[in-house]
C-alpha cells in the first residue's frame, strides 16, 4: 500500500516537473517583449533594459528556469510583476474560497448524481426518460451561460441573493453560503445532469453482468444486489467519471468566481492572463497541476480499496 | 465543467462495422435520417452554417459598425433585434459571431483529428514503444483542465481566436488517439487483417479499407461532442474579456450583455440561444449517430431469435407435433408427484415493430427428485431460455407468451400470466431451486471474496449465524473437493482457477439444500482434464442429496454419462423426449439422429491422427 502511493506520487511529481517545464518554456519562450508590456509603451529602451535586469529576462532561458524551480522548492514562487505581492499569498487567501465552492459542489454532484443515476437504471420508464434529456440540456448549456442566468434572474431581478459575492476572509458564515449558493448550484447543474447519465450506464451494466444473475439465484435480495454488489462494482467508473468532472470544474470555476466577483482563483486567473503576469499564471497552473494530482491519488486510492484486484497488483 | 468528453460509450464494438463499410454506413444514415431528433439537429447546424456563411449578404451592419446615437435600442425595422450599448446590431452581431465559431469549432476539431487519428491508428497498428509513448504524453495532457491551459496559451501569444482552437484542439486530441487505438487494436487482431496481409496488401491499404470504415461513425459522433465543447470554451474565454475585441461573438455579446444587466437584461437573451441551440444541436446530432449505431447493432443480435423464431413458426414438421404430443401425454400422467412440470411453455421477446419473437414455443416436461433430466440442443435452441424460465431469471424484456411452471404444485408462471411470478419464485430461488452457471468466473462478484459469497446466501436463506454459516462453507468446499478449503475461502475470486470457481459455485448451489439443481452449461466453459471431475461431483452429490437435476447441455456425451432422461431441442421446440438410454438406442427425430452423429465418441477413428485428438479429448 505504501510503495502503491509512493509511486504515485512519484509519478505525479514527473507530471508536475513535465507541466512546469512545458509551461515556463510556453510562457517566456513567447512573450515577447514582456518590459514594454508592464511599463507601457512611453519607456524610454533604457528603462526596459533595467526592467529586462530586474526581471531576469536576460538570461537564458534555461538558467531562468532553474532558478524559478529552486525558489518553488523552497516554496516561493515569485511576485507579480504589477501588484509585486507575492504569487504564494495570492494563492493562499484565493485557494480557501475555490476549494470550498469546488469541493461543496463535488459532494453535492457525487450525492445527487448517483441518486439519480442509480434511480433511472434500476427503474428505467419516466426517471429514466428525464435523466436522458436532462444530461442533453446539461451539455447543450455551457455553465457560464447558466451563471449569468442565475445571476440575472435570481440576484438581481428575483433579490433572493447578492448579486457579487460580500465575502473576505473574515466574513461571516452567512454571507458564505449566501455568496456561494448561486455559483454552485450553477456547477451542479452541468455536474449533476451529466454525472448521473454516466453513473446510470456504468450501473446498467452492471446490473446486466452474469454475476448479478447468480447472486439473484442464490436468494439475495434486489436492495442487497444494488447497494452492496452493484454499487459497488460501478464506483470505479463514477470516481472516473467525478474525478474529470472535478478537473474540468477547476477551469469553469474560473469563469464563474469572475461572474459572481468572487475573491477566489478565477479573477486572479483572469487579470493575470489579461496583464500576461507571467509569475503568477505560472503559479495558477502549478496549483492546478497539484490539485489534479491529488485527486488522481486519491481517485486511485478509492479503487483499489474497491477492488481487490487492484489492491494485489 | 463540460470539458470532458465521454468516450467510453464510443468505442465500436470489435466487428460491428468494417466487414461491409459502406453497407453499414448506408444503413446507418438511413437509420439517422428516421430519428425525427436526428433530423431536427441536421436542420439546426445546417441552418446556423448557411446563416454564418452568408453574413456578408444578409448581415444589414458591418459587425463593429456603431450607431452612438441608437444604443440600447429595442428591435425596430432597421435593427431587428435592437442595438448593444455601443449601438452595434445585434442581428449583424450574432450572424458574424456564428461565422468565428463554428470556424473556430471546426479549426478546433480538424486539429484535434488530425493529430489524434494517425497518432490512434499507429500506436494501435504498431503498438511498442510509440504507443507507451503516446499513453504518457495522453495522460499529461487529460490531466489538465482546457481552460487553464487556454489562459496559459492567451497570456503566451495574446488574444487569438485561431491559436487558443488549434491549443484546444491538441489538447482534445487524446478523445480521437484514444478512440481510433481501441477500434484499431480490436480490428488488428481479427482474421481478415491477417487475411488481406496474406493476399499480399500493404499495410497501408489495410488501414485505409477496414480501419477507416470502422471508425468512422465513432469519429463523427466525438467530432459533434468536441465541437460543442469548444464553441463553449471559446465563448467562456470571450466572455471574460480574453478574445479579440476586434471581433463580434457571441461570447463578446453576452460579457456585453452581462455588464449591462440592469439596463437591458434582453441583451444576454440571443447569445445565450445561439450557443446553446448550437451546442444541443450538436449533442442531439451526436446522440442520434451513436442510437443508429446502436440500433444496428441490436437488430444484429435479435436476428438469431428471429431467425429461430421463423423457423419455429415456419409450420411444424410431423416429427416435432408428433414428439411434443408425446410429451404433454408424458406430463399429463401423474401430475402433483412432479417436483417440476412445465406445460407448453412459451418465451418470446417483443420487437420494435410490435411483434414477438418466440425463443420458446410449445415446450412441456417434467423432472422428479432424484432425477437428472438433460435439456439438450444446439445454441440458440431455447434451453438456456427455459432453463431462465423455471428460475425466473430471464432477462426483462422477456415475455411469457404461453404455457404454465409449477413447482412442487404451485404456479410459478400460471396459465395466462406474461411474466414469472416473482413474489412467488424470490422465496424459491436459493432456498429450493439453486443454479450453477456455464462460465465460472464471471459469475462471481470479483470485489468480495469466495468465503463471502458463500456464507451470505446462508445468513439470508437458512437465516443461521454466521459462524455456523462459515462452518458449513468449509464443509461445503471440503465436499467438492477443494483441498485447502480456508485458504480457498479467504480467497478473491481472480485468485483462483476457472474449475476450483466452478466447484465454488457448485458448493453454492447445494449450500441451503435445494430441492432442484439448475445446472446451465456447467462444464463447457473448463478444460477438458476438469470438465470430467466437475461431472463427476454432480452425479456424486445428486446421488447423496436426492435432489432434482435439470442439466442444460449441448454436448450428449454429457447427458450419456449423467442423466435419466433428456428432452431434446431445436428452433424453441421440443424435438424429442424420454429415457436417456432409449433415445441413445433408438432416436426417433432425425435432429437427434445428427446431434448423436456428432459426437466424438464410439466413433470408428479414421487416421491416427483423429484417434490421437479423441483420446486427447477424453
Amino acid at each position: 500500500m505504501i510503495t502503491f502511493i509512493l509511486k504515485r506520487l512519484g509519478s505525479g511529481l514527473v507530471v508536475l516537473l513535465t507541466v512546469s517545464v512545458l509551461t515556463f518554456v510556453l510562457l517566456y519562450a513567447s512573450s515577447g517583449s514582456i518590459a514594454r508590456n508592464i511599463l507601457g509603451d512611453q519607456a524610454t529602451p533604457e528603462q526596459l533594459l533595467v526592467k529586462e535586469a530586474e526581471l531576469g529576462l536576460d538570461q537564458p532561458l534555461f538558467v531562468r528556469y532553474f532558478s524559478w524551480l529552486t525558489h518553488a522548492l523552497r516554496g516561493d514562487l515569485g511576485a507579480s510583476w504589477f501588484s509585486s505581492e507575492p504569487v504564494t499569498n495570492s494563492l493562499a487567501t484565493r485557494i480557501p474560497v475555490t476549494m470550498t465552492m469546488v469541493i461543496t459542489a463535488m459532494i453535492l454532484i457525487a450525492v445527487i448524481a448517483t441518486l439519480i443515476g442509480v434511480a433511472a437504471a434500476v427503474k428505467r420508464g419516466w426517471v429514466d426518460r428525464v435523466v436522458q434529456v436532462g444530461a442533453i440540456i446539461g451539455d447543450s448549456i455551457p455553465g457560464f451561460v447558466i451563471g449569468v442566468i442565475l445571476v440575472t434572474v435570481l440576484a438581481i431581478q428575483a433579490g433572493l441573493f447578492p448579486a457579487t459575492s460580500t465575502i473576505s476572509p473574515g466574513a461571516p458564515l452567512n454571507a458564505w453560503v449566501m455568496s456561494m449558493t448561486l455559483p454552485v448550484i450553477a456547477l451542479l447543474i452541468n455536474g449533476v445532469t451529466g454525472g448521473a447519465q454516466q453513473i446510470r450506464s456504468a450501473v446498467i451494466k452492471q446490473l446486466e453482468r452474469d454475476y448479478v444473475r447468480t447472486l439473484r439465484s442464490r436468494g439475495i435480495g434486489e436492495r442487497e444486489i444494488l447497494f452492496k454488489h452493484v454499487l459497488r462494482s460501478a464506483a470505479p467508473a463514477g470516481l472516473t467519471v467525478l474525478s474529470l468532472q472535478l478537473i474540468g470544474m477547476l477551469g469553469g470555476v474560473v469563469i464563474l468566481e469572475s461572474i459572481f466577483a468572487l475573491p477566489g482563483m478565477g479573477p486572479l486567473a483572469v487579470t493575470a492572463t489579461a496583464q500576461s503576469d507571467l509569475p503568477v499564471v505560472m503559479g495558477i497552473v502549478m496549483y492546478t497541476v497539484v490539485v489534479v494530482i491529488v485527486v488522481n491519488l486519491l481517485v486511485d486510492l478509492l479503487n483499489g480499496w474497491l477492488n481487490p484486484k487492484v489492491r494485489v497488483s | 465543467m463540460t470539458e470532458s468528453v465521454n468516450t467510453s460509450a464510443l468505442t465500436p464494438a470489435p466487428g460491428t462495422p468494417g466487414q461491409s463499410g459502406t453497407v453499414v454506413r448506408s444503413t446507418v444514415l438511413k437509420r439517422l435520417f428516421k430519428n425525427p431528433l436526428g433530423i431536427v439537429a441536421i436542420v439546426i447546424l445546417l441552418g446556423i452554417a448557411l446563416l454564418a456563411a452568408f453574413a456578408d449578404v444578409l448581415a444589414p451592419f458591418e459587425e463593429n459598425y456603431a450607431n452612438i446615437a441608437k444604443t440600447l435600442a429595442s428591435p425596430d425595422s432597421v435593427n431587428i433585434l435592437g442595438t448593444d450599448s455601443a449601438g452595434r446590431d445585434i442581428w449583424s452581431r450574432l450572424l458574424f459571431g456564428a461565422r468565428l465559431t463554428l470556424l473556430s469549432a471546426l479549426l478546433c476539431a480538424g486539429v484535434a483529428v488530425a493529430i489524434g487519428l494517425p497518432a490512434g491508428l499507429i500506436a494501435g497498428y504498431y503498438a511498442g514503444r510509440f504507443e507507451a509513448v503516446s499513453n504518457w504524453v495522453v495522460s499529461i495532457l487529460m490531466s489538465l483542465p482546457g481552460l487553464i491551459v487556454l489562459l496559459t496559451i492567451r497570456a503566451a501569444f495574446g488574444p487569438s481566436v485561431w491559436v487558443s482552437m488549434i491549443a484546444f484542439g491538441v489538447l482534445i486530441s487524446p478523445a480521437y488517439f484514444r478512440l481510433t487505438r481501441t477500434a484499431v487494436q480490436s480490428v488488428r487482431n481479427e482474421l481478415y487483417v491477417d487475411a488481406a496481409r496474406v493476399s499480399g496488401l500493404s499495410d497501408r491499404s489495410i488501414i485505409v479499407r477496414h480501419i477507416f470504415s470502422v471508425v468512422r461513425a465513432p469519429v463523427i459522433i466525438q467530432t459533434a461532442a468536441i465541437a460543442g465543447v469548444a464553441i463553449a470554451i471559446q465563448s467562456g474565454l470571450e466572455f471574460l474579456g480574453l478574445g479579440d475585441p476586434s471581433k463580434a461573438t457571441w461570447g463578446v455579446m453576452l460579457s456585453e450583455g452581462f455588464k449591462n444587466v440592469y439596463l437591458k437584461p434582453e441583451l444576454l437573451f440571443w447569445p445565450s440561444f445561439a450557443m446553446s441551440l448550437t451546442i444541443g444541436a450538436l449533442v442531439l446530432l451526436g446522440n442520434a449517430i451513436r442510437d443508429a449505431m446502436e440500433d444496428g447493432e441490436k437488430i444484429k443480435h435479435r436476428k438469431k431469435p428471429a431467425d429461430k423464431a421463423a423457423t419455429a413458426t415456419s409450420g411444424p414438421s410431423p416429427t416435432v407435433t408428433r414428439a411434443s404430443r408425446k410429451a404433454v401425454a408424458a406430463v399429463e400422467s401423474g401430475t402433483e408427484h412432479h417436483l417440476v412440470k412445465v406445460t407448453n411453455l412459451g418465451v418470446g421477446y417483443p420487437q420494435a415493430d410490435g411483434s414477438i419473437k418466440k425463443v420458446v414455443d410449445d415446450v412441456s416436461f417434467h423432472v422428479d427428485r432424484g432425477e437428472i433430466l438433460g435439456i439438450v440442443g444446439e445454441s440458440g435452441s431455447g434451453k438456456s431460455q427455459t432453463a431462465f424460465s423455471i428460475l425466473g431469471l430471464l432477462p426483462d424484456t422477456a415475455r411469457i407468451v404461453g404455457g404454465a411452471i409449477q413447482f412442487d404444485g404451485d404456479y410459478t408462471v400460471a396459465p395466462g400470466d406474461d411474466t414469472v411470478n416473482q413474489d412467488r419464485l424470490s422465496k424459491l430461488r436459493g432456498k429450493r431451486i439453486s443454479y450453477i452457471p456455464q462460465e465460472p468466473m464471471s459469475n462471481l462478484d470479483p470485489a468480495f471474496t469466495i468465503g463471502y459469497q458463500l456464507v451470505t446466501p446462508m445468513v439470508r436463506v437458512l437465516g443461521i449465524s454466521k459462524a455456523e454459516a462459515t462452518n458449513r462453507a468449509m464443509k461445503l468446499l471440503s465436499d467438492v473437493g477443494i483441498t485447502y478449503p480456508d485458504r480457498t475461502f479467504k480467497a478473491y475470486p481472480h485468485e483462483v482457477s476457472g474449475g476450483m470457481a466452478q466447484r465454488v459455485l457448485i458448493a453454492g448451489a447445494i449450500s441451503c439444500e435445494p430441492d432442484l439443481i439448475i445446472a446451465d452449461e456447467p462444464t463447457t466453459a473448463l478444460d477438458v482434464t476438469v470438465q470430467a471431475d466437475v461431472l463427476d461431483l454432480i452425479r456424486d452429490l445428486q446421488k447423496r442429496l436426492g435432489v432434482g437435476v435439470i442439466l442444460v447441455t449441448h454436448n450428449f456425451g454429457v447427458v450419456a454419462d449423467l442423466c435419466d432422461r433428456v428432452v431434446v431441442m431445436q428452433n424453441g421446440r421440443l424435438v424429442e423426449e424420454g429415457p436417456v438410454r432409449e433415445i441413445l438406442r433408438n432416436p426417433a427425430d432425425p435432429y437427434t439422429q445428427k446431434l448423436l452423429g456428432s459426437m466424438l465418441e464410439g466413433k470408428e477413428p479414421m487416421t491416427m491422427l483423429v484417434a490421437a485428438g479423441t483420446e486427447a479429448a477424453q
